[in-house]
């Protein structure tokens, strides 16, 4: 170990963790078995801060922290599941989930949804807020995957990921506020765009968005777990 | 002790609600011991009692006589529980939001009919421009999401509520279960 | 350019303009030009002509107060004349060395004695397009001082000495944020000036930047001085053509007077600065927003820290500042910290522009100390409320501020104050209520803007706008609950503590204020079906289902 690695000592929920200088609150809380919920943060892709769901408590300070970007410092107490913090999240996920049109029963991600799944471990039963009913399209040009704008939650992982890894940037954001879409090239369809159908975004999708054409009533788990172990192939080159 | 007053309502949904329900098998007798059903698709009953303990609701508010029958209901009963997605959250039948009432009778009963098109207008209850949700309508005291919850959520959740034992719905079920 | 070559320059002009008997000065800023200003100058050009006196006619950026348009002041009389036309200018120039026309002259004496102008000195006093008006008006002298008689070090002292606070909102130390730049490593630093003016009914950073722009280039000029930067750049609204006009022919003049580009007065000094032009997105005027604009990316707000101060545009250590930052930095390198320091209140120091709008008299721009009582701002300078009607609430700070009712107008102005009755200071928009305002109306007003610039990027302030302005809707129609009110107070608190920028954390406060201050007419509108403003078009009550 180099050094000029500095060593921080912190306390995350009650318990002491050390961290190297420049780590992410995120990043020890998870070495230490802390889990703070995550949506739009991914291993492997660059973090954007987005969804909101990592914020996090810090002593002293009013303000609420993204674990996902913020770093640690020396003697910070952070608190992750405080009862306001709880609040937060579920509102949250209230608001994703009345934002388009969720239908988990019919959903080709059902059971393998990031969203569904926390829905559930914040202890959401139900959505207060008036469901927004958009209209939305389904493009299916693509001869192997579906795009449902309806389960997108604009989580940017497929902007990200083709972005970054891929090298392609096939994918963007198009539109403002509650308008965003993501879109492929300059809103060409997915079928007649740049894609080099990889399906890297397909696999780092948290919802039934993008899915594979031929797990269609199926299981369709999602293995974005391949991207870690990626850049680290890569970095070894 | 008297046993509970218990209630089953199928508003806007599949029935797949009551048909998990009965999936609770042998353990209906058990159950039996704790509560009566005094209204219910199940049963021959015409008319909601004025007293209900309990009463499960399954299916969303789709119509103007869901909208009556679920006031109704909530004035004569004690815990109203909503039951599957479509009475939490809307779910299929909602699913029609986004193009309207009019649209959906219109290819179900005039584009897609080869005889006799026509939409439907009496005996049938008019539709509601939005499907929600029945607790858009009315307080609803506890919800079970799943499409439908599984026999075994019915069955823990209802005896703790026949029970008075303390409930974590969350780890029982979710939407889509 | 020196110093003794700008002396050279003011003199001529003021030699030049002494020719003349008389200056008429035209007020050419947009509320003027759009009642006919242009025709009013060519008509007392043409008069002017055939008069036989001895007559400047001058073109000139906004004089304040615009509800009186088109202005002249002729000088030197200081006379002050409004809603002049062209048919009006034979009359005028008669008048000169007699009595001023009666009928048109304004009596706005209460209007601008208890002003205060320090970012608007020039306003109405030079040609924004004639660089050596400028000059003749002390102009770049800040500039060249600086450069020839200061070290950097010493012009962030004499920011920080000054207590200037950020003027787009914030209210971030001026002096704090430049020593900040000053110190980072690396040899590439970026000045940027923040013009992207766009809360409703603010327009103060527009008439700065057309009617006296070489302000605020100097003042960027010398930031970069201060802190090391050689490179700033403009970021201006796209739909402030006017303003982009006048900034672009600005820059170019000052280049040709050698006060941009290499070796400023003879030092190793070099500084230009270019324009870059918004695509109309509010976000953009959040700073990462801006930098991500700036940089061809699409303009959405990035986590901070880091603080474009360390890591700005093309992860350089950026300098941004609000148009009237910039445009206090000269008077305050002129006339030292001190002088500054000594206007305004305790915490809050300078004075601050305002756009008067709304229910009020006065309309148009105007600066008053810090720590002038809101009462004063409105029922003096601004003249109270117009047609027999009744004050209820101000407004502060766009669509990030919050409503403050007549029961706290003898608050004084200022960042702390304001935030602490549950506003902002904001970038200086001023909107003025009455009787005929629905208080609820207004917050749903505020955040369906919130709600259409939400850049997307993260979900409280996407979603939760939308969600919001559902709400409120719901509420103004009539068919709100007392737990839609429940639910829209929860929703504001997530919105407001959970968003990623400030856009999202600010945009609650209308909801929140007015919920604060006229909770009734929330209550009015869901229990009585009734909008006492008669705004709300209630709908009757929904047929009762049996």
């Amino acid at each position: 170990m180099s050094e000029n690695v500095e060593v921080k000592t912190l306390v995350i929920d009650g318990q002491e963790a050390s961290a190297r200088r420049g780590q992410t609150i995120l990043e020890v809380a998870r070495e230490n078995n802390i889990n703070i919920p995550t949506l739009c943060h991914l291993e492997g892709l660059s973090d954007v801060g987005a969804c909101r769901l990592c914020l996090v408590e810090i002593a002293g300070s009013n303000k609420l922290l993204p674990a996902c970007v913020a770093t640690v410092s020396e003697g910070m107490e952070v608190s992750t599941n405080t009862e306001r913090l709880a609040k937060h999240r579920r509102t949250i996920l209230e608001l994703l989930f009345a934002e388009r049109n969720h239908i988990c029963s019919v959903c080709v991600a059902n059971g393998h949804c990031e969203l569904q799944s926390l829905g559930q471990s914040q202890g959401l039963t139900h959505v207060r807020l008036p469901y927004r009913n958009p209209e939305l399209t389904v493009d299916a040009s693509h001869e192997r995957f579906t795009l449902d704008h309806n389960r997108c939650i604009l989580c940017t992982r497929c902007v990200r990921v083709c972005a970054e890894i891929e090298g392609a940037h096939v994918w963007d954001v198009m539109g403002r506020g509650i308008n965003s879409m993501v879109i492929t090239d300059l809103n060409d369809d997915w079928g007649n765009s740049s894609c080099t159908r990889c399906g890297k975004c397909v696999q780092v999708c948290p919802t039934g968005a993008l899915f594979d054409k031929s797990q269609i009533g199926s299981e369709h788990p999602k293995h974005p777990d391949f991207l870690p172990y990626l850049n680290l192939m890569r970095e070894a080159q | 002790m008297s046993k509970l007053k218990l209630a089953t309502v199928w508003l806007d949904g599949c029935s797949g609600c009551h048909m998990s329900f009965l999936d609770m098998d042998e353990r209906l007798l058990a159950l039996a011991e704790l509560v009566d059903v005094v209204y219910s698709p199940l049963v021959d009953t015409k008319r909601f009692p004025d007293e209900v303990d309990i009463a499960l609701v399954e299916g969303a508010v789709a119509s103007v006589d869901d909208e009556k029958k679920i006031k109704k209901i909530r004035a004569h009963t004690k815990t109203l529980v909503a039951i599957g997605d479509c009475a939490v959250a809307g779910n299929v039948p909602s699913m029609r939001n986004p193009i309207g009432p009019e649209a959906i009778l219109n290819r179900a009963y005039i584009e897609n009919a080869s005889a006799q098109q026509q939409i439907p207008c009496v005996v049938v209850p008019r539709l509601l421009q939005v499907v929600r949700p029945i607790h858009e309508f009315v307080k609803v005291d506890v919800f079970l999401p799943g499409c439908p919850p599984s026999a075994d959520t019915f069955h823990t959740a209802l005896t703790a509520l026949a029970t008075g034992v303390p409930l974590d719905i969350s780890a029982l079920t979710r939407f889509g279960a | 350019m020196n110093l003794d070559e700008l002396e050279l320059i003011a003199r001529s002009v003021r030699q030049e303009n002494a020719a003349y008997d008389y200056e008429l000065n035209v007020c050419m800023d947009l509320a003027c030009a759009s009642q006919g200003a242009e025709m009013l100058r060519e008509a007392l050009i043409a008069t002017g002509d055939t008069s036989g006196k001895k007559v400047l006619v001058r073109r000139t950026g906004c004089m304040g107060p615009c509800s009186s348009g088109p202005m002249v002041r002729v000088d030197p009389d200081d006379t002050l004349y409004g809603h002049v036309h062209a048919d009006h200018a034979e009359k005028i120039l008669s008048s000169l060395g007699n009595e001023p026309v009666a009928v048109l002259q304004c009596d706005l004496n209460e209007h601008f004695d208890k002003q205060v102008r320090v970012v608007l000195e020039n306003a109405g006093h030079i040609d924004p397009e004639k660089i050596d008006d400028y000059i003749a008006r002390d102009g770049y002298k800040a500039l060249l001082t600086a450069l020839t008689e200061m070290t950097p070090n010493g012009v962030v002292h004499r920011i920080t000495e000054s207590g200037l606070r950020g003027r787009g909102g914030g209210g971030y130390p001026t002096g704090l944020k430049w020593g900040t730049v000053a110190k980072a490593g690396g040899d590439v630093k970026y000045i940027v000036c923040n013009g992207d003016e766009g809360d409703p009914g603010a327009f103060m950073d527009r008439s700065v930047m057309e009617g006296d722009p070489h302000r605020i280039i100097e003042g960027m000029a010398i930031a970069g001085y201060a802190v090391g930067a050689s490179k700033g750049f403009m970021y201006v609204r796209a739909e402030y053509p006017v303003a982009v006009a006048r900034l672009t022919t600005a820059l170019r003049e000052a280049r040709r007077r050698g006060l941009l580009g290499s070796n400023l007065c003879g030092t190793t000094f070099n500084f230009d600065v270019e324009i870059r032009l918004g695509a109309g997105a509010f976000v953009c005027g959040e700073e990462t927003a801006l930098i991500a604009s700036i940089e061809g990316k699409r303009g959405t707000p990035k986590p901070r820290p880091p603080y474009p101060a360390v890591s700005g545009l093309w992860g350089k250590p950026t300098l941004i500042n609000n148009v009237e930052t910039f445009a206090n930095i000269a008077p305050i390198v002129r006339n030292g910290g001190k002088w500054f320091a000594n206007m305004g209140s305790e915490r809050s120091k300078g004075t601050k522009v305002f756009a008067l709008t709304g229910k009020i008299a006065n309309t148009g721009l105007v600066e008053v100390p810090m720590g002038i009582k809101l009462r004063e701002i409105i029922e003096v300078i601004g003249g109270g409320v117009p047609n027999g009607h009744t004050f209820k609430a101000v407004q502060t700070g766009g669509p990030s501020g919050g409503c403050i009712p007549a029961e706290m107008l003898d608050l004084g102005v200022s960042y702390d104050a304001l935030l602490k009755v549950g506003s902002i200071m904001g970038s200086g928009g001023m909107i003025v209520m009455d009787d005929t305002s629905c208080m609820v109306n207004v917050a749903r007003f505020f955040v369906e803007f919130c709600m259409t610039e939400s850049c997307g990027k993260c979900i409280p302030c996407r979603a939760g706008t939308a969600q919001m302005y559902k709400l409120l809707t719901r509420i103004c129609d009539g068919s709100g609950t007392m737990d839609d009110l429940s639910l829209l107070e929860e929703l504001c608190v997530t919105v407001k503590e959970t968003s990623l920028c400030g856009l999202g954390m600010t945009a609650p406060n209308p909801v929140l204020s007015t919920l604060k201050y006229f909770r009734n007419e929330y209550v009015d509108h869901i229990v009585h079906k009734r909008c006492t403003a008669g705004v709300c078009n209630i709908k009757a009550p929904a047929e009762v289902l049996a």
